[in-house]
């Protein structure tokens, strides 16, 4: 069994707004057990979690993908998916006991009651339906009656408190025509739509940009404590649940771990599950660095470096632009756009050069001419002192061994019908390297080098894990000898802890192999952990360009401030934090 | 939206020209000679012979055929076929049995492929949807003529509940039977097709959402979970208006109905270009109107596509 903390009621808001009485549980889930019916047997997700919510508190649970805190909030509203049971527990919400009670019953608290934030807002509404109608279902659900003047004033009344200005009109466009900050905001609204007393977000703003995020937390924050709404958290990010909530309960394998005041938690964690939690977080490691730095510790002894053997810039961009067209109508003729104006950047040789931008900021584009794979407009790559554009057919072959790209998303840049012998092997076969001998070798040699074993080989990538994917695609990288791996977001998709591991290989690597980094994301706390020198980028401008302590330590330009601030965790003041 | 209609209707000449010349060159470079299969066993008089493809514009060159064909659609006078009968009237007499043919197996294929679909789709992997899919792998695999055998066999003689052949009496009731056969396959496609796709979007996040802000079941799956799923279905369903008025010839014979089909037949054992191209042109007008249609109720059905 764990180890179970008393559930304690230390923080719960004193603002006194909440109108039910403040000292009675809201949510009560006690001993729940939840499991799957899978081919292969019963899957326990949920085993004996507690977890109490008092009327207006907010509170967090935090755990990696796998650990059941999804399950626990979907079977809150009797919303498990495919197979799904509660098996054991009970959970009870303002007095009434929601395990077995009817469908009905269950239904009717849906939207009334509890409100939901779900994760991805590019995915949760219906592309097919305005957004105004799907404001009017959740009203109309929760006993909404009126005409249709006020049906029409309420739904922009919705929209409006979401932080949506304009919302007549907005009520009227379609999902696609919003922005994904947009569309958080619009399901953040119909969240809060029918007044819940809980509302469960669900990682709202993972899938959006970090100043985005920043933006839909503050106004979640502002919203649900005006109207007195407890909020239940589920998010991965420590940083950003310790910011946000008051009160934390870590989830792990299924198992509440520990709970407890978020400040304490990070201060002083108990379980080992949580203490390596708090020394992985990215958003609190670069905190820890920065509060190092301020007492006088050299960042290098934190910060990995690699020191290359050769010196000089491996890559030179300059100059580079990037110019699509738009297609426009038939005889409209059609627009322009540029994704990439203008923007130079050297990489020093066994360093790492971090670009950094929001979606949309050119940052990927700009990876994909360096890798020879997009034509710049004007400007040139020179890779190694040669311009790459005026490589022969035989020539950009050669070069494509000595630069090799690890893309964000593991599960899609590997075949499904490839074996992970035929995945790290396809490059070497593709250049003839070697007998199939020697290339069987090398796969064992590369397998082991990103530490899995060669019993690897024969299985197929989805019996890996997100992590191990990400392994293999870095092995497959590497099994050319390149002298420069573009990494683009390739730990964006992992859990923090799995993060922290590959970003620990990639560094052992790069003092291995003396390799070169070029280094795409949109999260700065990474950037602290890896990069020498940071490009920041904005709409496809060079905005900022220094040395990572630089830019972390005296940003020169107001959008990098805005994204240092973004970060989860920075506005924890004054918390002397653990590890 | 309506420069959309037009540059869409634009697009049809080329289309149909293009068809209409490849049909003509098809039927032209045919072997045999349909004027002295005329004359049958004893033959005609070389003298009749050429009247007769003086008549029909036969003598003259490809290419002046061709045009001559083309001031026939113009003028809408196709002239007669060798029969003497109006081609015009011929096709006037063979369309609308075949069209309200075609029209009734739409809307059999439609209700019940989408109707069986929703149902299985919902209960993917219970015993409703696997006795259906079983059932609609073997309406693809038998041909459409057993199928229509068993039907006359069964429904129409031992049961005596639907007339067993159409002839001359192209009602409602006598087409009912032919429609289902006709529509057996597309019926079965579209079962498939509807219940994939209500079994992927079924589990959509936003039909997730859609609940847990608090609709109920049956809302969520008329609004969220059917009209998503139906998109792909209306393409196919539209495509199809076509392939089941083309179609019909096999079911046309085994119920003995004087549609396109039968007509078309004759028009090619017997080489007369003109009515077989004729015909084949307005069935090629039906194809391309029926895929325009699906694109504009594609835009209504997904507000992500629209046409400017």
């Amino acid at each position: 069994m764990t180890t179970q903390f008393p559930v304690t009621n230390a923080g719960t808001g004193d603002d006194g707004l909440a109108p039910v009485d403040p000292s009675k549980p809201l949510l009560e889930i006690k001993d729940l057990e939840i499991s799957f019916t899978t081919a292969v047997g019963t899957v326990n997700a949920v085993r004996g979690a507690n977890i109490t919510v008092y009327p207006g508190q907010s509170v967090a649970i935090v755990g990696e993908s796998g650990s059941g805190k999804s399950t626990t909030a979907a079977a809150i509203i009797d919303l498990l998916p495919g197979t799904g049971k509660v098996t054991g527990g009970s959970i009870v919400f303002d007095g009434r006991e929601l395990v077995g009670a009817p469908a009905a019953e269950n239904e009717a608290l849906r939207g009334r009651e509890i409100g939901m934030v779900p994760q991805d807002p590019m995915s949760n509404l219906n592309p097919v339906w305005r957004i105004g109608t799907q404001v009017t279902e959740a009203l109309k659900a929760n006993g909404f009656k009126g005409s249709k003047a006020e049906l029409n004033e309420r739904i922009a009344a919705v929209l409006n408190e979401a932080g949506l200005p304009d919302a007549e009109r907005r009520a009227k466009q379609y999902p696609h025509e919003f922005s994904g900050g947009m569309r958080q905001r619009a399901l953040i609204g119909i969240g809060l739509a029918s007044r819940p007393k809980l509302l469960i977000a669900d990682e709202p703003t993972s899938a959006l940009d970090v100043t985005v995020q920043r933006q839909i937390l503050d106004h979640l924050g502002t919203m649900t404590q005006d109207l007195g709404t407890a909020v239940l958290f589920i998010t991965h990010d420590l940083g950003l649940a310790a910011e946000r909530a008051e009160h934390l309960v870590v989830m792990f394998k299924g198992r509440v771990v520990e709970s407890g005041p978020a400040q304490q938690i990070l201060a002083d964690p108990q379980h080992p599950y949580t203490k390596r939690l708090v020394a992985a977080a990215p958003s609190l490691a670069s905190r820890r660095i920065q509060v190092a730095h301020e007492g006088g510790q050299a960042p290098t002894e934190l910060v990995h470096r690699a020191e290359g053997g050769q010196t000089g810039d491996v890559v030179v961009a300059r100059n580079l632009t990037k110019v699509f067209d738009i297609r426009g109508s038939l005889f409209g003729g059609s627009t322009e756009f540029k994704a990439v104006d203008d923007v130079s950047f050297r990489l020093g040789r066994g360093k790492t050069l971090a670009l950094v931008g929001e979606s949309g900021s050119g940052k990927s584009t700009a990876a994909n001419m360096v890798l020879g794979l997009l034509e710049p407009t004007s400007g040139a790559v020179e890779f190694d002192g040669v311009d790459i554009a005026g490589l022969s057919p035989q020539e950009a072959f050669r070069f494509r061994r000595r630069i090799q790209p690890v893309f964000q998303n593991p599960y899609g840049s590997l075949d499904p019908m490839f074996s992970i012998f035929r995945s790290i092997e396809e490059p070497l076969e593709l250049h003839r390297e070697g007998s199939r001998k020697q290339r069987e070798k090398r796969v064992r040699e590369l397998l082991d080098m990103v530490s899995l074993p060669a019993s690897a080989m024969r299985r197929f990538p989805n019996e890996l894990s997100g992590g191990q994917r990400q392994r293999i695609a870095i092995a497959r990288a590497l099994a050319l000898n390149p002298e420069v791996v573009v990494l683009d977001e390739a730990v964006s998709a992992l859990d923090v802890l799995v993060q922290a591991q590959i970003l620990e290989l990639l560094g052992k690597l790069q003092d291995e192999l003396g390799l070169s980094y070029l280094f795409i994301t949109h999260d700065l706390a990474v950037v602290r952990q890896i990069a020498d020198d940071v490009v920041v980028m904005q709409t496809g401008k060079v905005v900022e360009q220094a040395t990572t302590d630089e830019v972390f330590d005296n940003p020169q330009q107001q959008y990098t401030r805005d994204l240092l601030a973004a970060i989860p965790g920075a506005g924890l003041e004054g918390v002397e934090l653990a590890g | 939206m309506l420069s959309y209609l037009g540059r869409r209707i634009l697009q049809l000449i080329p289309v149909f020209l293009g068809a209409t010349l490849l049909l003509y060159a098809m039927v032209f470079l045919r072997p045999g000679d349909p004027i002295a299969a005329l004359g049958g066993e004893r033959g005609l008089p070389e003298a009749t012979q050429e009247a007769i493809r003086a008549e029909y514009n036969l003598d003259k060159p490809f290419i002046v055929q061709y045009l001559l064909f083309l001031r026939g659609v113009v003028t809408l006078d196709f002239g007669v076929d060798f029969r003497g009968r109006e081609i015009t009237e011929v096709i006037a007499n063979a369309f609308p049995v075949t069209m309200q043919l075609a029209l009734m197996a739409l809307v059999i294929e439609a209700v019940f492929g989408i109707g069986f679909g929703l149902i299985a789709g919902l209960r993917k992997g219970k015993f409703f949807d696997g006795t259906v899919m079983v059932l609609s792998l073997t309406l693809i695999a038998v041909p459409t003529f057993v199928l229509g055998f068993i039907m006359q066999i069964v429904v129409g003689v031992n049961l005596g509940w639907l007339p067993v052949t159409v002839g001359n009496n192209p009602d409602f009731v006598s087409l009912l039977m032919p429609a289902i056969v006709l529509a057996g396959t597309s019926f079965a496609y579209v079962l498939r097709l509807t219940r994939t796709s209500v079994a992927e979007n079924s589990t959509a996040d936003y039909v997730r959402t859609a609940r847990a802000r608090g609709l109920g079941r049956y809302q969520v799956t008329t609004r969220h979970v059917l009209r998503n799923s139906l998109i792909p279905v209306v393409t196919f369903i539209g495509a199809d208006l076509g392939a089941l008025m083309s179609g019909s010839i096999i079911t046309e014979g085994i119920f003995n109905i004087h549609g396109v089909g039968g007509t078309l037949y004759d028009a090619i054992t017997r080489g007369e270009s003109v009515t077989v191209v004729a015909m084949t042109t307005v069935l090629v007008v039906v194809y391309i109107a029926a895929n325009l249609l699906v694109d504009l109720l594609y835009a209504a059905l997904d507000p992500r596509i629209r046409y400017a």
